[in-house]
């Protein structure tokens, strides 16, 4: 027996056998990895998880590969930290920190979803990876596809700065930078997707892909002495992470490793690029697609896909979505910086600064369990945060200057 | 004979046009809706285009300039 049972589309449930497919030919909803979990049962168990391997695949039994793991097998099971001097600022006992900002190949948490999608791409027989993307997702699918021996194509749009495709050159990918604005290289995507057969990761590998995001949730209660937390606070781009840290928690309660999930799922967006926050605050599940203009690149997909999933959830689980002005965001990261010791990329510093707002709204209660998913490293965004920092003291090589900066630093 | 899968929003200004019909007929193409949510303010299409690759995509770019957003069905990919 099978822990993939095949998959399944979310909307009508027609089911499909688990190959490189996405989209329901029925009523074109999106599709999703369908378990076997009364098999997964009796295969699963925390000694077992114990024992497993210090990365994202000591939950390989909940991941949708049929055999042994081949990529990525360094990813997840990053740190997790108690954030006492950023919960004391905010008011908060049980602060935790999520750090993928450390996680390997390539510093984001993308190198979960693509250790599990390159590994599935390799087992369905694919020897050319694939993605569009302007930062995160290209660098890990670069790094991951040298390391797994893949033909690699990244998408871009012509116009993207030079320093951001620098972390993906050095892999030795095709880039292929596409005149035409991000519309344009979204559309082309698509259709090369459909015409050449290739492992796009985001595309025709996302049933698969999505799901190395559940990671994040087992790690979390793994952490917390196999619980839950009360909060979780979760950056929102396509929506998909929330929904998956979502779906990995009820899974566990599922398979009985935790205990009844009582957590709130909260998210968070930049303000320029907020359609899943407006859609929550209006009441509606309508998502609106708008024009991104925020520095939080990262997260800016002005027509999220799962958009409409990830407000379920957090109605489902009585959490809240917010969003944050760019200022705020920079706030974020320093403050992040400041007391941590955790150098985030802007997504990281939408995800303190809501967490920020969360807080003084009064949402967590004294003594409750927060998590925030820190998803990306702050070297990759240096000039979000450069204008807004301090300057060096300059100072000759002698004793008297260093002192007279020394007044000067005081003052 | 090449087919297309789109996502269509439309504003509140737009709902009451009949944009899809009106692109079947100014184009050579078969609209097939598959899903959809639609109310007096808002409302998406699922839909799928079939036809000559031109005439699918020139209809695409028509329906763009009647003010609709036209996405892959995938929307936002670039991540």
């Amino acid at each position: 027996m099978s822990k993939i049972k095949g998959l399944v589309c979310k909307e009508c449930h027609k089911s499909y056998p688990a190959e490189a497919i996405h989209v329901c030919e029925y009523c074109f909803g999106p599709l999703e990895v369908a378990y076997n979990y009364d098999f997964i049962q009796t295969q699963i168990s925390r000694e077992k998880i114990k024992q497993g391997p210090s990365s994202l695949w000591r939950y390989q039994d909940l991941l949708p590969i049929e055999g042994e793991p081949t990529v990525g097998l360094n990813a997840g099971f990053t740190p997790m930290i108690h954030a006492k001097n950023l919960g004391a600022a905010l008011g908060l006992d049980y602060l935790y920190l999520k750090n993928d900002t450390v996680n390997c190949l390539t510093l984001s948490f993308k190198d979960r979803v693509v250790a599990v999608a390159l590994t599935r791409a390799k087992e369905l027989g694919f020897d050319t990876a694939a993605c569009a993307s302007t930062g995160n997702l290209a660098n890990s699918v670069s790094a991951h596809a040298a390391e797994a021996g893949l033909r690699c194509f990244v998408f871009i749009p012509s116009d993207l700065e030079a320093g951001k495709i620098l972390g993906n050159l050095v892999y030795n990918p095709n880039v292929i930078a596409v005149d035409g604005n991000y519309d344009d290289v979204n559309r082309l995507c698509s259709e090369v997707a459909g015409e050449y057969p290739w492992a796009f990761v985001n595309i025709n590998i996302r049933p698969y892909y999505s799901e190395g995001s559940k990671t994040l949730a087992y790690e979390t209660a793994e952490f917390l002495d196999w619980h839950s937390p009360d909060h979780a606070v979760v950056p929102i781009a396509s929506g998909s992470l929330l929904t998956k840290i979502y779906k990995g928690f009820h899974e566990f309660e599922k398979l009985g490793i935790i205990g009844a999930v009582k957590t709130r799922i909260h998210g968070a967006q930049a303000k320029g690029c907020s359609p899943v926050a407006t859609a929550f605050k209006n009441g509606t599940d309508f998502i609106k697609p708008v024009k991104p203009a925020t520095i939080a690149k990262s997260l800016a997909i002005g027509n999220p896909a799962d958009g409409y999933y990830g407000i379920k959830v957090a109605r489902e689980s009585g959490g809240l979505i917010d969003d944050v002005t760019d200022p705020e965001i920079v706030n974020g990261m320093k403050l992040l910086a400041e007391k941590e010791g955790v150098f985030a990329e802007t997504a990281g510093g939408v995800t303190v600064a809501v967490l920020k707002k969360l807080a003084e709204k009064g949402v967590f209660k004294r003594g409750e369990s927060v998590v925030a998913y820190i998803t990306g490293n702050g070297l990759k965004t240096q000039e979000a945060i450069s204008p807004s920092l301090g300057k060096p003291w300059h100072i000759k090589p002698s004793l008297m200057s260093f002192q007279d900066a020394l007044k000067a630093l005081k003052q | 004979m090449a087919s297309l899968k789109v996502h269509i929003t439309f504003p509140e200004e737009k709902i009451q046009e009949p944009i899809i019909y009106n692109a079947g007929k100014r184009y050579n193409i078969v609209t097939n809706v598959r899903r959809a949510d639609v109310n007096e303010k808002t409302g998406w299409v699922d839909l799928e285009l079939t036809g000559e690759s031109s005439e699918i995509e020139a209809a695409a770019e028509w329906m763009k300039q009647q003010g609709v957003t036209v996405d892959p069905i995938e929307r936002n990919i670039i991540e």
